[in-house]
């Protein structure tokens, strides 16, 4: 499904993904740990699009499509998502409008009607239970005054309204205590197919106990350095970055 | 009655200028230029008595003696108003027109706005099919509205029908002395909207000027004055939701309100006057006064929504008079290319227990100028008087500026006033969160206006809500990369 070849990436002069490799198929879930400025975060914003970041080099294909020649909101019409470290605040605008807007947008796109006010309610009621979301949550702006917690559930909400293809977790276990962890995973878990993917990029094991990968990358230094079953994750925990800096020189 | 030479001369005057534009008026378009004898031919053209003529008369003679004011936070060359034609009957529609001789990027602007071809044929003065149903749905109206006892008509009407509201009322709340441009307007209005509510009634629907000044083909110095009597409520709507491209450069229109003992007025503006074009030439100069007056736990509330013209100076106002009355104003001002707005308010506090609250909220985008410019005056006798005044200012891009001028004048120590300000910007990162979630750009910056401006949306009636909301999204097309 998505295919990264020999991908160059960064912000201005400076390199920070330097020939990634990446295939990912359909009904797979790939975690992808690393230290501190590993370039993370970079490989996630710059599949979905991100403007601060120039692409030099390779490709990143969806289905055979060309991400890089399109707009971030095109790929997000393909079925690419995108679960933000640090959502942002948009006052006045609530969770319900803003979704509906996605949708519609996203159907318009595919050349579908605009999805009809009950069935828009339905689907509502459907995710938000999954999520164990209180639907007054909804009717408040957008992110605004949301806990960290809150904010990653709603994140969540939003992919499980949108139902990607390819859904790129961006340290959704950051600031989460373990029981909304558990209710995040398990939302995660019940939206997984064999037609979606999911990339799940964080430091910690905790989150990998949850939604267990196929695939373990390790990002160092712009490339991934290793890649295994769940029990690199494990690895990881038990032993820490290190060996894996020497292992990269 | 002693007729002296005065008299005789004034009389000789005004028959001169009666044969000198007499085929001027069989033309219905006065020439370019002001004088006396065009406030005459004005006046004389709608018939009016000659108290009316003479009120003209005298605002003219302020109006030669007063300076064009130039505190406004605004930059523009000056209007030549010699240069203008102050009266210009109704156009009649052309036969031969049709919509394919319309302009197809106004075309496409009414398709967006979503007003209906027949509609559109009206604002391009197209004849139209459907002429008698209008005229019925004109007086199934009225109908409805004078079983209440309630008025509602063109002031020129007003002016000959109900001669004793209109001397009453005409400039009680904004004097032919107020400004430069009240004076004007004093001098030349040639129609506008006059409205009395009887003692008790609720209005049964909302009132509107946009039909009639569209109908007019004018519009250039209009005249409002809007009486509810004690007791009494009315809703009132004014404005052009559809570009105007108007070529009359000038517009200074007068508003004056009066709300008797427990009266309410709410009175919505959306105005979309051309604001020129994005290079800053041409567009509409908006230079209004309008002004209520609350009697005894009477209440007025101002929402307007202001996306065109090229310069805007208008500042709705309330004077509270009356113990326990209470003046609202919610505020949207959009900017774009090279608009220039400075609006805003003034609440005047004069009774006991008066309220007055101020939601300002100003959008800049290209290389516009918006400002927020506001008076809050508590008289010695307003005891316990209460303010609460939220500007909030949303930049777009890198070229715009927001201005935010609060006066707050008291002299009553139990005033509680309070001020609140905020400045922010549309963030690259609010764009990419929109975009990811496969909302385009565009479509973004409509989304995080309206929240923005949510508080103010939500003051307007149904209807025009969701038309302002679509103004906001066309007004600011096009002003992120």
């Amino acid at each position: 499904m998505l295919k990264i070849k020999n991908l160059h990436a960064g912000i201005e002069d400076k390199n920070i993904l330097r020939g990634i490799n990446l295939e990912v198929k359909a009904g797979e879930v790939h975690a992808i740990m690393g230290p501190n400025g590993s370039g993370k975060s970079t490989l996630s914003s710059v599949i979905a699009g991100n403007e601060t970041y120039e692409v030099n080099d390779g490709e990143i294909t969806l289905d055979g499509v060309d991400l890089l020649d399109l707009s971030p909101d095109e790929r997000a019409h393909k079925g690419v998502f995108m679960s933000f470290q640090y959502p942002v605040e948009i006052p006045g605008v609530s969770t319900t409008n803003f979704i509906k807007t996605a949708i519609n947008q996203k159907r318009k796109a595919n050349g579908l009607e605009e999805l009809a006010a009950k069935d828009m309610l339905k689907l509502i009621r459907e995710k938000s239970a999954l999520l164990e979301m209180d639907r007054k949550f909804l009717s408040r702006s957008l992110n605004e005054g949301f806990s960290g917690g809150e904010k990653k559930r709603n994140e969540i909400f939003q992919m499980a309204m949108l139902e990607p293809k390819l859904a790129i977790l961006d340290e959704t276990d950051s600031g989460l205590d373990i029981d909304a962890l558990k209710i995040v995973a398990n939302g995660v878990n019940k939206l997984k197919n064999k037609d979606n993917a999911v990339i799940v990029i964080t430091h910690y094991q905790r989150l990998l106990d949850y939604i267990v990968p196929d695939f373990v990358h390790v990002l160092y230094n712009g490339r991934i350095v290793k890649s295994g079953g769940k029990e690199l994750a494990l690895e990881l925990e038990e032993k820490g970055y290190d060996w894996i800096k020497e292992l990269a020189q | 009655m002693k007729y002296t030479e005065d008299d005789l001369k004034k009389e000789l005057e005004t028959q001169e200028y009666e044969y000198g534009f007499y085929t001027d008026i069989e033309s219905d378009t006065f020439p370019k230029g002001l004088d006396e004898n065009v406030v005459r031919a004005i006046s004389k053209k709608k018939n009016e008595p000659k108290w009316m003529t003479d009120w003209r008369l005298e605002a003219f003679k302020i109006w030669q003696e007063m300076d064009e004011p130039d505190w406004a936070n605004v930059n523009y060359e000056k209007p030549d108003f010699q240069a203008i034609a102050y009266y210009s009957a109704p156009k009649k529609a052309d036969p031969n027109k049709t919509l394919n001789d319309v302009d197809s990027e106004l075309l496409a602007m009414y398709k967006k706005l979503g007003i209906s071809v027949n509609e559109q044929k009206r604002m391009n003065n197209i004849a139209m099919d459907i002429v008698v149903d209008s005229v019925s749905v004109a007086t199934t109206f009225k109908k409805t509205l004078a079983e209440k006892g309630i008025l509602f008509m063109p002031i020129s009407e007003a002016i000959q029908k109900h001669p004793e509201l209109v001397k009453k009322y005409i400039g009680s709340i904004v004097p032919q002395t107020d400004n430069y441009y009240a004076a004007l307007n004093s001098a030349v209005f040639t129609d506008g909207s006059f409205c009395y509510i009887p003692k008790g009634v609720r209005c049964p629907m909302e009132l509107s000027t946009y039909f009639r000044i569209n109908e007019g083909g004018t519009g250039q110095f209009e005249r409002t004055l809007l009486i509810a009597d004690q007791g009494s409520y009315v809703s009132y709507l004014e404005g052009c939701t559809a570009p105007s491209r108007d070529e009359n450069q000038l517009h200074a229109a007068v508003v004056e309100l009066i709300a008797m003992d427990d009266a309410e007025i709410k009175y919505s503006t959306v105005q979309n006057w051309f604001p020129g074009n994005s290079e800053g030439k041409g567009g509409v100069y908006n230079f209004v006064t309008k002004r209520g007056i609350c009697h005894k736990n009477a209440k007025i509330s101002w929402t307007q929504v202001e996306t065109g013209s090229a310069v805007t100076w208008k500042y709705p106002s309330c004077i509270l008079k009356g113990d326990n009355s209470i003046g609202e104003f919610y505020s949207i001002a959009v900017t774009n290319n090279y608009q220039q707005a400075d609006t805003g308010t003034k609440m005047i506090h004069l009774g006991k227990n008066t309220k007055s609250t101020i939601i300002s909220k100003g959008i800049s985008a290209g290389k516009s100028q918006n400002s927020y410019r506001g008076l809050v005056q508590i008289g010695s006798r307003a005891e316990n008087a209460r303010n609460f005044s939220q500007c909030d200012s949303l930049l777009m891009g890198n070229n715009c500026g927001a201005h935010t001028f609060p006066y707050i004048e008291t002299k009553n120590k139990t005033a509680q006033i309070e001020h609140e300000a905020t400045t922010s910007k549309i963030g690259e990162d609010q764009l990419f969160y929109c975009n990811q979630r496969g909302i385009d750009t565009e479509k973004a910056i409509a989304l995080i206006v309206n929240g923005f401006s949510k508080e103010v949306l939500n003051k307007l009636p149904m209807e025009f809500a969701v038309e302002a909301q679509k103004l906001l999204e066309i007004s600011l097309e096009g002003s992120v990369g």
